[in-house]
């Protein structure tokens, strides 16, 4: 039904728009935005599963609010919202707080979409398409977008390309934000990225996100750089994801249909590809905030701006959620609604925000915290850093750190809850339980890996929500059974009433190293310490790295020892090749074959697989041998009776007979000594099945008279032979003449 | 100025690429732009500069003794100038390792010896000072070949201009130089250390700057280079991009502590305790400065002194250049010559004869002593002293040096003819050079050759 009617709707703004173009021409288009209610990532896990990301009170109003808001201010006068998980919920929300059904001069159009299957903002930009509502250019934002800026210079500043040149399809809003060194990610838990800017067009040449260090270089492609004398390489920049764009954006979407992600694939696909030589421009914000809710870190971040009213009119005593009392501003930054109970012992520090309804007890603490409304906030409370949002109950002597406390959460007397928690909804923390740091407690269970959800995780190994064991057996119920989290520390507890109602999550994958990049939590002392140590040591590899005559130098002494191994490893082949020929998988030819093919692969000589050949027909009779000399002799001859032919060919200059004469004798001195006592039977045998010509072993023998005499032990063993030999080679001689 | 000028003069084998032109009577230094020495126009704008300390390094010690006579009838009483002989193929490194016991100053200016310019080498050794850098580079806009070219010269000039191309990565106040690469390299794609990048933010490439071999260093980091690189040859391909490479490697030491203090503490403090200031900026500007100064106790930084477009700036490394420097020196910038041209925009000297209807256009040099006959055309053309021309002769876009004859009806277009050359009868060139004391016979013609005389080649 909703979605009948939501169709309806964006039929009649689209037929009404074109109506107007019609009539006057002059009046542009009017301006429409495409606003994404799902961000199409898990990091905000396990809140998200009941509740979608953009309906989550930022200081009190839910996101999507701040961004619908600026929509409207900036003067865009037809918005889709793009609904995909828990899309009845947000359409119920636009709905209860007026934006739909909206209409009359001055305010905007806001009509929900809503589609099912979309894994992804290819998909929603795809949908959209299809729909055929977007008829001019538009701004595409995500629903968590908190901004103040002025549109009217970035959507001048694109008509005016656009006249000029209409491949410019789209450009990015920009602001300045230097990541820290260390960490390597900006103010808002943002990874950082590199981009290349031509600085007198504002051209976008380069971006490269999710800057990991495994790639120690940025690389340009020369013809970027010889078009463009001229680049500028920022890392100071981040991308406040506000998009001005044209329809052909749109078109792109749908022709590529394997774009998903709008950086990652739409934005490298037009900068990499040069698809169709469309171009995409930055518009650099100097005043005005913009800024994207894409983390716990940047939740902690925006809202502490929003409450220092870096965002005015953003700001809790301006726009305030529709249904709410007013809260109003006191000294040093302090929220509070009218109707707050406070405790005249209560202490609440700068820069912190009490809805309404809320009270707090005697000698509570409130520092740098969001506290929302109907809440009940016991005696001796510690809340510093953290967003408590409605209707959260807190016992006497709670601390609550760096958290995030959702709805109807319920902490029992004495619960700590360690910075970089977060608690989803209604989750209740027994009497002096300690939630250890960076956990994530829901009361739904942790979806496994092979839960669908899992493929809207496309490309996004950030938040690795991986298989965990069953939770089943740590849920406790009530009060009976509970989870002994920190075993020591409840065990001080003097009741039985402790644990958490709830599935603790794990992050397993990723672990730790994540959890505090993107946490509410200040990065921990030791963290960055560890992290300087690894910046100097990058210091010493880069200049090694850098350094071009160190590789030289190495390069000629590593090349004696990779020419040994080189030919081991091709032993080794041939040897598996024969071992297979052997079992009956390959026959003869094919075998000569796969020998071949190897020798080339290695770019060897003819020779060096007769010697690898006959070690592998050695090795044959070997295995087939009982430790006996005898059965030794005589697997050796049916191994070499068998493999002649094979052998053969590969002896077909004296050269390579030579070889395996070689092999032979290296064999019964280093690897198989086997043979050693054997050498002078089997060199007859060779001589006999014609692998070895009297030729080479003459040569062989001939050779070997100069060498050492540890050289000479086999030509001294064989000496009977040879002595035959060269004896019947006289005769064949006499015979001649 | 506590500054010790070298400058690096080259000598007469150093490269192939000036042959014929260079030869042993007429060393690298001493080829004439505009009727003067090259070398010249480097030693005057040192003496602008206020500059006079100057130990010139010759290659050769033949080249030496030419350089040394030349220099101490022309500078004598303006400059102190010593001349030092080192032995030739040293590269430019390797001779300032030969020289580098005679250096002393705290900083040390080389200038290569083939630079025309008109950028003050005083303006690149205050910036040196005031950024207290280990090194300064001058670096100035590539120079483009003029329309007068002729489609085949301007064609080589195509080819040749990558290979010059250097990747420079500057810093936002374009004061700092964080990364080099030397034209070599440029056909492939570009690599730029991430570090770098994160250290600055922001770093600003271009690839349409030159290196035009004008360095201030200071000493004891030049020593300590030249003595512990001992293969180093060249300045710009190896000096300067190593000392570019390693500013960064100072980190662990000393200079470290501040620099994380300064990162450490603005990432706790953006999320804990809250300060009413955006954080935003306050990490933002100024972050390479501070992280470069708080650093210096450890390592050096390596500047740049960008010259704008306007200022003039070439070097004589090649037959293509040497054409460009001398149009450039008698066309768009005379000032750099040192004469005052008169309203037809050439210089005739007085002394010279000229046959009748013979035209001396704009842009032209005619030097004392050179006798030209009836009806010749001179365009845009450089002649020396004591030439003798024949009638009818056309010369247009040339450089002809010393007490060359040139007889009737020759033609002579974008080429070079060096000193006592002898062009008989009706002989043609058409972007050729013509060695020193080569005959071209008569009634012929040379198109895009290089002419030599067969001793000079030994």
């Amino acid at each position: 039904m909703s979605h009948k009617k939501s169709r309806g709707r964006g039929g009649g703004g689209g037929a009404a728009a074109s109506g107007d173009g019609h009539e006057d021409l002059a009046r542009p288009p009017p301006l429409q935005a495409v606003l994404l209610a799902d961000s199409f990532t898990l990091k905000f896990r396990p809140i998200t599963l009941e509740r979608p990301k953009v309906l989550l009170p930022l200081v009190h109003m839910p996101m999507i609010e701040y961004t619908l808001t600026w929509l409207e201010s900036a003067g865009v006068e037809d918005a889709f919202v793009f609904c995909c998980a828990h899309s009845h919920q947000v359409k119920e929300y636009l709905e209860k707080a007026g934006w739909a059904g909206k209409s009359g001069p001055g305010s905007m159009a806001v009509t929900a979409v809503e589609s099912h299957d979309a894994i992804s903002a290819g998909d929603a930009l795809r949908v959209i398409y299809d729909r055929g509502v977007i008829h001019g250019d538009f701004v595409l934002i995500s629903g968590d977008t908190v901004s103040n800026m002025s549109l009217k210079d970035a959507l001048q500043e694109h008509m005016d390309r656009k006249k000029k040149d209409p491949l410019a399809v789209m450009t990015m809003v920009i602001k300045h934000s230097k990541p820290s060194i260390l960490t390597h990610q900006t103010r808002l838990g943002n990874d950082e990225i590199v981009m290349a800017i031509d600085p007198e067009t504002k051209e976008l040449l380069y971006y490269e996100d999710r800057a990991d260090n495994s790639h120690l270089y940025i690389t340009i492609d020369k013809d970027i750089l010889n078009n463009n004398p001229t680049l500028q390489l920022h890392n100071d920049m981040e991308d406040c994801y506000i998009d001005i764009c044209s329809p052909e954006v749109l078109s792109l979407f749908t022709d590529n249909f394997d774009y998903q992600h709008l950086r990652r694939h739409f934005v490298k696909g037009l900068l990499v590809d040069d698809i169709m030589g469309y171009k995409i421009y930055t518009h650099e914000l100097r005043s005005g905030y913009a800024a994207r809710i894409d983390n716990f870190r940047s939740y902690d971040t925006v809202s502490k701006d929003v409450i220092q009213r870096w965002t005015y009119p953003m700001v809790p005593d301006v726009i305030s959620s529709r249904d709410c009392s007013e809260s109003r501003l006191h000294r040093q930054g302090v929220y509070k609604a009218s109707d707050v109970t406070l405790s005249p012992s209560a202490q609440i520090g700068a820069n912190s925000v009490v809805g309404s309804v809320t009270s707090i007890g005697d000698h509570c603490k409130v520092l740098n915290s969001v506290i929302g409304e109907g809440c009940k906030i016991g005696k001796n409370v510690l809340i510093n850093g953290s967003f408590i949002w409605d209707n959260v109950i807190i016992e006497d002597g709670c601390k609550v750190s760096n958290s995030l406390v959702c709805d109807g959460v319920h902490l029992r007397a004495g619960a700590i809850v360690e910075p970089g928690c977060v608690l989803s909804f209604k989750v209740e923390v027994g009497k002096n339980v300690v939630v250890p740091a960076h956990s994530k407690v829901s009361l739904l269970p942790q979806p496994s890996n092979e839960d669908s959800d899992e493929e809207l995780e496309y490309a996004d190994t950030n938040s690795g929500i991986t298989d965990s064991p069953p939770f089943s057996s740590m849920r406790s119920n009530g009060d009976q059974s509970t989870v002994p989290l920190e075993e020591d520390e409840s065990g001080t507890s003097e009741t039985g009433t402790c644990g958490v109602v709830g599935y603790i999550w794990t992050s397993v994958d990723t672990g730790i190293v994540e959890e505090w990049r993107q946490s509410i939590a200040p990065i921990p002392k030791e963290k960055l310490e560890e992290l300087l140590h690894a910046v100097s040591d990058d210091d010493g590899s880069e200049d090694e790295s850098n350094n071009p005559t160190l590789p030289d130098k190495d390069d000629s002494s590593d090349s004696v020892v990779e020419d040994d191994d080189h030919i081991s490893k091709f032993e080794k082949e041939v040897e598996e090749t024969f071992q297979r020929a052997l079992g009956g998988g390959v026959n003869r030819d094919n075998l000569i074959l796969e020998i071949n093919g190897l020798r080339l692969a290695y770019s060897l000589q003819h020779a060096d697989c007769a010697g690898a050949v006959f070690y592998s027909v050695m090795k044959s009779a070997l295995v087939a041998a009982q430790s006996t000399n005898d059965t030794l002799l005589k697997t050796t001859a049916d191994a070499l009776g068998k493999w002649k032919d094979l052998l053969r060919n590969y002896t077909k200059t004296v050269d390579e007979e030579m070889e395996i004469l070689l092999k032979f004798e290296e064999m019964c001195q280093e690897t198989t000594k086997e043979f050693s006592l054997l050498f002078p039977k089997i060199l007859p045998y060779l001589y006999d099945t014609e692998v070895v010509s009297e030729d080479a072993i003459l040569r062989w023998a001939e050779e070997k008279e100069h060498a050492d005499e540890s050289d000479k032990v086999f030509v001294k063993q064989s000496e009977g032979f040879i002595k035959w030999l060269k004896e019947a080679e006289e005769e064949d001689d006499e015979e001649e003449e | 100025m506590d500054f010790q000028v070298v400058v690096l003069a080259g000598g007469t084998s150093d490269s192939e690429k000036l042959s014929p032109l260079v030869s042993k009577d007429v060393p690298k230094a001493l080829l004439p732009v505009a009727n003067r020495p090259v070398l010249s126009y480097a030693l005057d704008l040192l003496e602008a500069s206020d500059l006079k300390d100057l130990i010139v390094v010759v290659e050769g010690q033949e080249a030496a003794q030419l350089v040394d006579a030349w220099v101490s009838s022309a500078y004598l009483d303006r400059l102190r100038v010593e001349v030092v002989v080192v032995s030739e193929d040293l590269g430019s490194a390797g001779a300032l390792r030969a020289i580098s016991k005679r250096l002393t100053a705290n900083d040390i200016l080389v200038v290569s010896g083939d630079l025309v310019t008109d950028v003050l080498p005083g303006a690149v050794a205050a910036t040196h000072r005031r950024n207290g850098a280990a090194v300064t580079a001058l670096l100035c806009s590539v120079p483009v070949s003029g329309p007068s070219d002729t489609a085949s010269s301007s064609g080589k000039d195509k080819a040749k201009k990558p290979n010059r191309l250097n990747v420079v990565g500057l810093d936002r106040s374009k004061q700092f130089l964080l990364h080099i690469v030397s034209g070599t390299d440029v056909e492939k794609d570009v690599q730029v250390h991430k570090r770098k990048i994160q250290v600055v933010g922001r770093m600003e490439i271009r690839s349409d700057l030159m290196d035009a071999h004008l360095y201030a260093f200071k000493r004891t980091i030049l020593q300590d280079v030249l003595e512990h690189k001992e293969a180093y040859r060249s300045i710009r391909l190896e000096v300067l991009p190593y000392l570019v490479r390693s500013q960064l490697r100072s980190a662990p030491s000393g200079g470290s502590g501040t620099a994380v203090d300064e990162t450490g503490s603005s990432a706790v403090q953006s999320s804990g305790n809250l300060q009413c200031l955006s954080q935003h900026r306050v990490i933002a500007s100024s972050a390479f400065k501070q992280n470069v100064l708080s650093r210096s106790s450890g390592g050096h930084r390596c500047c740049a002194y960008i010259a704008t477009k306007s200022k003039y700036c070439h070097r004589l490394n090649s037959i293509q250049s040497y054409c460009d420097i001398n149009r450039d020196v008698i066309g768009e910038a005379s000032h750099l010559s040192g004469y005052s041209f008169s309203t037809q925009n050439n210089i005739i000297h007085p002394s010279s004869v000229l046959g009748s209807k013979t035209t001396i256009g704009p842009h032209c040099i005619l030097a004392e002593g050179s006798q030209l006959g009836d009806k010749c055309s001179v365009k845009r053309s450089v002649i020396g002293r004591h030439c003798r021309i024949g009638s009818n002769v056309k010369i247009v876009n040339s450089v002809v040096m010393n007490h060359v004859v040139i007889e009737d009806g020759c033609h002579i277009q974008g080429s070079v003819v060096c000193n006592n050359v002898q062009l008989q009868e009706r002989a043609v060139l058409k972007d050729c050079q013509v060695g020193a004391g080569y005959i071209v016979t008569a009634g012929s013609e040379h198109k895009a050759e290089s002419l030599a005389r067969k001793y000079s080649e030994l």
